[in-house]
């Protein structure tokens, strides 16, 4: 027994080993691939299916791609110029883009228009999308409704103004009157927007020309642009109504309640396509003849009703998550009904709910080519129509859906990076 | 049969919901406009400056937008020669896109004046949904095309095939009751849409394709190779396709027909639009006279101006040229005039003399 360390031989390490690389068959590409694509056998043999379907598609499509022609007459001109040898037909692309865009009666002249609304969407949609934009910026998102609609419908200014200042009109009457009673001043509101637009379209009418653009009519709309218009139109208008009737269906008002329900469970009921129709047809048998109520408009209601009903079942699904105790704590504070949804169960629930209204409105946005079924000339509405049907281009197919199926994923792409962004950046739960 | 089969498809259901909303749309229609005086089809054009012509989306030769928006096609001249013969001016038509399921609701309900869009006269059509179909301006009938390599020359040589058609509509009838009378069997592959028989038939998918015989054209007319395929000889429906307009309103009803057969007379008569207007200084053939307004009144009874068939053919031409600009043997289509030939040369086209 001693406590000398006994003598073994024994090697004591007193520095450290310098790191050394990790073997070359762990790291850069091939560690990798061996831990990712060939880890075991079954691994290995499901990478090797995989290369060899990718490859067939790609030895298919690169050609067929790169090889294609760009420049042509007709679809028989684009064999000529093949001459047998593998491609696609893009001269039809080429020929017809701006009808896929912008419809084949929007006039040509005037396609900057559009364009200008498409840009100032960003803008205008920007202190909307992203919280940490100047606030200010939103006076121009009110403005922009308006500003879009002078730019694509044309027309005298003065319409888009007068729209404008109802709006304005109704705020101030409501502001003012709000002392009194809330039902009284949403009636006061509503009249002063009414008589400021009927008096606002009588002086447009005895002014048309001032600032006008030319004016195009709503039948002349087409392509992309109609898809773009609808959509946008109509998810800004569902989520807000969205809302509303979320909460009417879990009011404690009888008729209210009432309603929702019916309103809710009845559209969604009920096929798209068959309130299209409704819109293009039936609607027709019911106005006085010769009346004109605007198709798009029509239709835009039809999609808002439709979409509406869906985001409201998923916002009433965000409601329900909320435990009881965050309503609880909401009344324990005093605050009233309003400020209660306001502050404390809205921003919670809309959170909730970020996943299914973007899921909503995506589907919204590629429901709008139904309109091709009632013979508008949406971008499907304009290949199956016109172009499919023009003695030069019937028999393109793949090319002109490849360019359809393109424009769709890069939109549908960018609102679901968007609302991934915005779950990531509003994720306040300790996960 | 129209525009595909698919729009007879649908048609009986259609026509059950659509008499329910006729009947609907009527009460609603005579509440609203009892007592306001109804002005005519006529007066109306003529009052907005503009016709408002049904077509339909698009069907390769008959009707379609080239690329700077203008609509052209066989369909389409009918709209043309109307708005001339009322307005003087071929371009005042707004053409108003229609589907199968649209076009008697939008002629119905007053959207638009009149419907040029390959539409099959039949009678519930005529009788039961109070249209009436002024003259044809196609006689088009259910035909098959195969491909040439099969060494079929007859229909009734199709015993065993498998046949391309299009679901629930009467095509699909027809080839029943044809293979049924004549004893032979065949296999069908139901198919959506033409643009999906494309595809399916070359790839070999079924031996024969059948549907109209100018949609078969058509057809054949987009393939790589149209030679490498035959369209058979037999015809085994009946589908005369013209333009329409709302019951009640004749006038409007007899300017829309003999704009129609002020094209027709003028191919029979050898009017074109290119010595029309040496012709109509004058000639020797009364009714060459009378239909180019140098002679008689039949501008004014129709309340148009005398030179109305005048301007049409000037400006469109007659049916012989209108048919062989659009789907005629120059074109990529390359239909034959068959039954669409003047009566005097073996076909179906008889205008009624103008007098």
């Amino acid at each position: 027994m001693s406590d000398t360390p006994r003598n073994i031989g024994a090697f004591v390490r007193h520095d450290q080993i310098p790191e050394s690389p990790p073997p070359a068959s762990e790291t850069g590409i091939v560690g990798w691939v061996r831990q990712n694509l060939f880890s075991n056998v079954f691994n290995s043999i499901l990478t090797l299916l995989a290369l060899y379907f990718i490859y067939n598609l790609m030895a298919d499509f690169l050609p067929w791609f790169f090889g294609g022609v760009w420049r042509a007459e007709s679809i028989r001109d684009c064999r000529d110029i093949l001459d047998g040898a593998r491609g696609g037909c893009f001269a039809v692309l080429s020929e017809r883009w701006h009808q896929l865009i912008f419809g084949i009666a929007y006039p040509q002249e005037a396609y900057w228009r559009p364009l200008l609304a498409f840009v100032l969407l960003f803008v205008a949609a920007a202190p909307v999308l992203f919280s940490d934009l100047n606030r200010k910026l939103l006076g121009f998102t009110a403005i922009y409704p308006f500003l879009a609609f002078w730019l694509i419908w044309g027309g005298t200014i003065l319409n888009p103004v007068f729209g404008f200042l109802g709006f304005v009109v109704a705020y101030i009457v409501f502001d003012r009157l709000s002392h009194i009673s809330f039902a009284i001043s949403a009636i006061g509101g509503v009249v002063g927007a009414i008589v400021t637009w009927f008096v606002g379209g009588m002086i447009a009418a005895a002014v048309p020309e001032l600032l006008a653009l030319e004016a195009v009519p709503s039948r002349d709309m087409g392509g992309f642009m109609l898809n773009m218009i609808l959509g946008t139109v109509c998810v800004s208008l569902s989520v807000p109504i969205g809302i509303l009737l979320a909460l009417g269906r879990q009011s404690d008002m009888p008729i209210i309640k009432i309603i929702c329900v019916v309103f809710i469970e009845f559209v969604r009921g009920v096929p798209l396509i068959t309130l299209l129709f409704v819109a293009n047809v039936v609607l027709a048998y019911f106005l006085p003849p010769g009346t004109n109520f605007d198709l798009i408009l029509r239709v835009i209601i039809m999609i808002t009703f439709f979409s509406a009903a869906y985001i409201a079942e998923v916002i009433r699904g965000g409601l329900a998550a909320l435990p009881r105790g965050q309503y609880e704590a909401a009344d324990s504070l005093g605050l009233d009904y309003p400020q209660a949804m306001r502050l404390i169960i809205l921003p919670q629930a809309l959170k909730i709910s970020i996943p299914g209204i973007v899921n909503v409105a995506v589907g919204l946005f590629k429901d709008t080519t139904l309109v091709s079924i009632i013979s508008m000339f949406d971008l499907v509405g304009v290949i199956r129509g016109p172009i499919l049907a023009s003695t030069e281009w019937n028999g393109v197919y793949w090319e002109l859906w490849g360019f359809a199926a393109l424009l769709f994923f890069v939109v549908c792409f960018g609102i679901s990076q968007y609302s991934q962004w915005l779950e990531r950046k509003l994720a306040t739960d300790h996960r | 049969m129209a525009d595909g089969a698919a729009e007879k498809s649908v048609a009986n259901q259609e026509e059950v919901n659509m008499k329910k909303s006729v009947i609907l749309g009527a009460v609603t229609i005579a509440s609203l406009s009892a007592g306001a005086a109804v002005a005519g089809t006529l007066d109306d054009v003529k009052a907005r400056g503009k016709l408002n012509c049904g077509v339909t989306t698009g069907l390769v030769g008959f009707a379609a937008p080239d690329a700077n928006g203008e609509w052209e096609g066989f369909d389409v001249a009918v709209c043309r020669a109307v708005a001339t013969a009322v307005l003087g001016d071929p371009t005042a038509v707004e053409f108003v896109p229609t589907t199968g399921k649209t076009r008697f609701t939008a002629l119905a309900s007053g959207e638009i004046d009149m419907l040029a869009r390959n539409t099959t006269w039949t009678f519930s059509r005529d009788v039961d949904l109070k249209f009436e179909f002024v003259g044809i301006n196609y006689y088009d009938g259910q035909g098959f095309m195969v491909p040439k390599e099969l060494g079929v020359t007859s229909a009734k040589d199709l015993d065993g095939a498998t046949v391309c058609i299009q679901t629930g509509t009467t095509t699909e009838l027809n080839l029943a009751d044809f293979f049924r009378a004549n004893n032979i069997s065949y296999e069908p592959v139901p198919i959506e849409t033409n643009a999906e028989a494309q595809p399916l038939y070359l790839d070999g998918a079924c031996d024969v394709y059948t549907t109209d015989a100018s949609g078969l054209a058509a057809t054949r007319a987009a393939f790589e190779n149209p030679a490498d395929h035959v369209v058979l000889p037999e015809i085994i429906s009946k589908e005369p396709l013209g333009p329409l307009v709302r019951h009640g309103d004749h006038e409007w009803g007899d300017v829309v027909r003999w704009s129609l057969n002020s094209m027709i007379a003028a191919e029979e008569l050898g009017v074109t639009s290119v010595n029309v207007a040496e012709l109509a200084g004058g000639t020797d053939n009364p009714e060459i006279n009378r239909l180019l307004g140098t002679e008689g009144t039949l501008g004014e009874m129709l309340g148009l101006e005398a030179d109305w068939a005048k301007n049409i053919i000037m400006n469109i031409g007659n049916y012989g040229e209108v048919f062989e600009s659009n789907i005629g043997e120059a074109t990529p289509i390359g239909l034959a005039r068959g039954l669409n030939a003047q009566w005097t040369d073996g076909g179906l086209l008889y205008s009624p003399p103008f007098r």
